[in-house]
């Protein structure tokens, strides 16, 4: 059974059907659970629904220590940005101690953040860095595209003994689709073909795979067949279903929210060029933002994002680039 | 009140052993560097100073209580129960070490032992100690937490949101404040503001509405007293405490740092080697709790001469051991890097 749901809501379901059931799950942060009536803390209590105080270093650390210690908490950090106040947690503390340990301890915490949130927070408030966190060993990080991805991912994460940085796209917290009911589990670690298609692949993370399905939709009306493929989860990557993908296509455009050094893009990239260049027809192409900060006003954000027009344009000149050696 | 049986001669014999395993076990870490040169690799920081401390404060632990330290960390798995030889071939970075040489002497861990792990990052592992006090009051384990840090630590933004959200949450959980006097080479009554202005470091605990209080770090019997009564209203549910215990650490921070292939062994204790003040380490080096302990005990004749050399040669005995099975391990294998990257 399934129903129809927005992202937002899809996420909030798989963190409550997760804490009905596992005692060990708790959630904090920072603006959540201040009143009684809140129904998180009426349905869970105040022991594991918790306003935390405006400190990410420690509500991440405390998250880390209570999962080496037996709970698997769920931290709300809101924006991805605050992750960066702590970042010394998320990328030299949580993903480490596994492995320094020898195997003894395990870390079993999400932490929770939106980002990319192009509405007009401007420079701080707007960014993507996934980029920073999904090259560090022992740590995952997921970008839902989806509302069923979306549950389905963060019960997958809760339930993950590993840390997992979970990334929501503001822009896609309305979205309404089909969500699979009751317990729905998404795997990490695997690529999702959005739509499948025969002359070009795209790869587009987050709020970026809607945009390349709607120009793949357009392109289809010119005879060009794309495939979209979500990798859904940046760390660990699905290189294989990507390079599959551009083994059958033998063209790649990767559509990235984030400025071009600073994108899965140009990771994925680099592993298509090593693991599928005798696939290639063409040279991968990538739209991203341009390099710049995200700026305020309204014209200059959209100049600066990747949109379904910027798509079909690279889409053609990779496809144009085969004509030419042809 | 009469305190418990905590203080009858079982029980002091118990403090005096453990400090000296301690005590044996550092000097056999800075004795290997130039026994057996090469065998540690990095960075090690040693406890010796800090032995009273340890062993106070842990003696009011009960069975399943945690404890969470900085990157100086050999003392507190050596009183849990870790044998030495694992802890030794940690830091000997070998196949049978604690942590099968994925972590070496700043990374020890042995949850089995109530020790989940130490981060080397200095401050950061408050949050962690905080976070097991959430689990041990969410779980109504009936756990404390006993979290140790350096003056240096007490300088970190993490000590302060730690702090003020362990007081929110009153959380079973009760902070060392280890001042052994220096943060790495800095003094600190150079970078500290209570410091600065005459007052005791565990004046930072009024900021957060909850006891602080200075003890004399170098006699176990005062910290263990301190101690108790923190954990007591840990486990009361009433929330924090922070002791500053007050000590010197009588070696350097650590091994020289140097570049492959040159050595590196432990140098002179910064007061001397950087301040050129050689009349205050005397001064402290006078004061070694180790010693003081002895005498005590011996005076008061709960120790016999015979009895103290017979635990100093014990423990001098496991930690030659400790020593030998380190050496005698073998180095893990190259591909092994690639285990316990995801669990």
């Amino acid at each position: 059974m399934a129903r129809e749901m927005m992202y937002g809501d899809a996420i909030a379901a798989a963190i409550i059907e997760e804490m009905q059931r596992d005692p060990n799950v708790v959630l904090y942060g920072q603006n959540m659970a201040m009143t009684e009536r809140d129904p998180m803390l009426k349905k869970f209590g105040k022991d594991r629904v918790r306003l935390a105080p405006i400190s990410e270093t420690a509500e991440i650390g405390i998250g880390i220590g209570a999962a080496m210690t037996g709970l698997r908490p769920i931290v709300e950090l809101w924006m991805s940005e605050f992750l960066l106040v702590a970042f010394d947690q998320v990328i030299n503390e949580a993903p480490k101690f596994h492995y320094m340990s020898g195997g003894q301890v395990k870390v079993p915490v999400v932490l929770k953040a939106g980002f990319g949130f192009c509405a007009g927070w401007a420079g701080q408030h707007s960014n993507c860095i996934y980029h920073t966190m999904m090259g560090i060993p022992g740590l995952k990080v997921v970008v839902p595209s989806t509302p069923a991805d979306a549950k389905g991912l963060m019960t997958a994460a809760i339930r993950d003994d590993n840390p997992v940085v979970y990334l929501h796209p503001y822009m896609l917290t309305l979205d309404k689709g089909e969500v699979p009911e009751g317990e729905y589990v998404v795997p990490l670690g695997v690529a999702d073909i959005k739509r499948a298609g025969t002359d070009v692949t795209l790869v587009a993370v987050g709020w970026m795979v809607k945009k390349a399905v709607a120009a793949a939709e357009r392109l289809a009306e010119e005879g060009i067949s794309a495939e979209v493929v979500d990798p859904r989860t940046l760390a660990p990557l699905d290189v294989k279903t990507i390079v599959e993908s551009v083994k059958k296509t033998g063209r790649l455009v990767l559509v990235d929210q984030a400025p071009r050094h600073s994108s899965a893009a140009a990771v994925i990239a680099g592993e298509v060029a090593e693991h599928g260049f005798e696939y290639l027809r063409a040279p991968v192409k990538m739209v991203t933002a341009l390099d710049t900060s995200v700026p305020y006003s309204e014209p200059m954000e959209n100049y600066i994002l990747p949109n379904e027009n910027k798509i079909i344009q690279a889409v053609k000149s990779v496809m144009a680039h085969e004509a030419v050696a042809a | 009140m009469k305190k418990k049986k905590e203080f009858g001669k079982d029980r002091l014999v118990w403090m005096y052993t453990q400090m000296v395993r301690i005590r044996e076990f550092e000097e056999a870490v800075k004795r290997a560097f130039i026994e057996h040169p090469g065998a540690i690799r990095g960075h090690a920081h040693l406890g010796d100073g800090a032995e009273a401390s340890i062993v106070g404060t842990l003696s009011t632990r009960r069975d399943t209580d945690l404890v969470m330290p900085s990157y100086r960390c050999h003392g507190y798995p050596i009183v849990l129960g870790t044998p030495l030889r694992k802890i030794m071939a940690e830091i000997f970075g070998r196949k049978d070490g604690l942590c099968k040489g994925f972590g070496g002497s700043m990374h020890l861990a042995d949850p089995a032992h109530h020790f989940p792990g130490t981060s080397g990052i200095i401050g950061q592992s408050i949050a962690h100690a905080t976070g097991a006090a959430l689990t041990a009051q969410v779980k109504k384990t009936g756990q404390v937490v006993f979290c140790f840090f350096g003056d240096g630590a007490a300088k970190q933004g993490v000590f302060f949101e730690s702090l003020n959200m362990a007081a929110v949450w009153k959380l079973p959980v009760v902070y060392v404040l280890e001042n052994n006097q220096y943060q790495a080479y800095t003094h600190f009554s150079l970078e500290d503001a209570n410091a600065i202005a005459g007052d005791p470091l565990s004046k930072k605990a009024e900021a957060f509405s909850i006891p602080g209080t200075t003890v004399d770090g170098t006699d176990p019997l005062a910290v263990y007293k301190v101690a108790e009564k923190a954990a007591e209203r840990a486990r009361a549910g009433k929330g924090p405490s922070l002791i500053e215990s007050k000590f010197y650490r009588l070696s350097a921070h650590g091994n020289v740092i140097t570049v492959p292939p040159l050595p590196t062994q432990f140098p002179e204790h910064e007061a001397v080697a950087v301040y050129g003040n050689k009349a205050e380490f005397a001064k402290w080096k006078s004061k070694d709790p180790v010693v003081k302990f002895r005498a005590r005990l011996t005076k008061d004749r709960v120790l016999i001469e015979a009895g103290a050399k017979r635990i100093e040669d014990a423990a001098r005995a496991e930690v030659k051991d400790a020593v030998k099975f380190a050496l005698a391990s073998p180095l893990p294998a190259p591909e092994e890097a690639l285990h316990y990257v995801y669990a």
